[in-house]
C-alpha cells in the first residue's frame, strides 16, 4: 500500500515538474500565481502521500501548513502584488 | 474491500490532478486556467485524502485528514475569487472563441 502511495506522490512531483513550464510562459503575473495555489494543493496531497508511505504523522502538520500559507499568499498577491503597470498581454 | 476503495480513491485522485495540470497548460486565458486549477485539483485532493483516510490507522487521524480538504476547498475559494476579481479590475478581458 505504502508502494502505491510513493507512485502517486511521484506522479504529483512529475506534474508539478510539467506545470513549472506553463508558469514560465505564462503571459500575465495571475498564471505565476495560478503556480503556487498548485503548489499548495498538489505539495499538500504530496505531502499526506508521504506522511502515510512513511508513515510518519508529522507530515500531515507540514501539509497543512503549506495549504495555510498557498491561502495566505494567494489573497496577498490579488490584494497588494499586482498591480497595472506589469500587466501582461493575453 | 476497503483496501480496493482506497487504492481506486487514489488513483482517481491522481487523475484529477493530472486533469488540472492539463487544463493549466492548456487553456487559453487566466480565467479558464483559474477555472481548471480550482476545481480538478481540490477534486483530486479530495480524493487522495478520502483514499488514505480509509486506510489510516485509528479514527482521530482519519479526521484530522479529511479536514484538511474543508480549508483547502474555502481557501482556494477564496483566492480564486480574489485572483479573478483583480483579474476583471485590471481590465484583462475573458476569452472568446471569434475574438481576434
Amino acid at each position: 500500500m505504502s508502494t502505491l502511495a510513493l507512485a502517486v506522490a511521484l506522479f504529483l512531483l512529475a506534474n508539478l515538474v510539467v506545470a513549472l513550464i506553463a508558469a514560465a510562459r505564462g503571459p500575465t503575473p495571475a498564471d505565476r500565481m495560478l503556480m503556487a495555489m498548485l503548489f499548495g494543493t498538489t505539495g499538500t496531497a504530496v505531502l499526506v502521500l508521504l506522511a502515510a508511505a512513511v508513515s510518519s504523522a508529522a507530515l500531515v502538520d507540514v501539509a497543512l501548513v503549506l495549504a495555510l500559507l498557498a491561502a495566505i499568499g494567494g489573497i496577498a498577491f490579488a490584494k497588494r502584488a499586482w498591480h497595472a503597470e506589469e500587466r501582461g498581454h493575453d | 474491500m476497503i483496501e480496493w476503495l482506497s487504492v481506486a480513491l487514489l488513483v482517481v485522485g491522481a487523475f484529477f490532478f493530472f486533469a488540472g495540470t492539463l487544463g493549466l497548460l492548456r487553456f487559453p486565458d487566466v480565467y479558464s486556467r483559474l477555472h481548471a486549477l480550482a476545481k480538478a485539483d481540490n477534486l483530486g485532493l479530495g480524493c487522495v485524502l478520502m483514499g488514505l483516510a480509509l486506510q489510516a490507522d485509528n479514527l482521530a487521524a482519519a479526521l484530522k485528514l479529511l479536514l484538511i480538504w474543508p480549508l483547502v476547498l474555502a481557501a482556494s475559494a477564496g483566492v480564486s475569487f480574489a485572483i479573478a476579481r483583480r483579474a476583471h479590475a485590471l481590465g484583462i478581458r475573458p476569452w472568446r472563441k471569434d475574438a481576434p
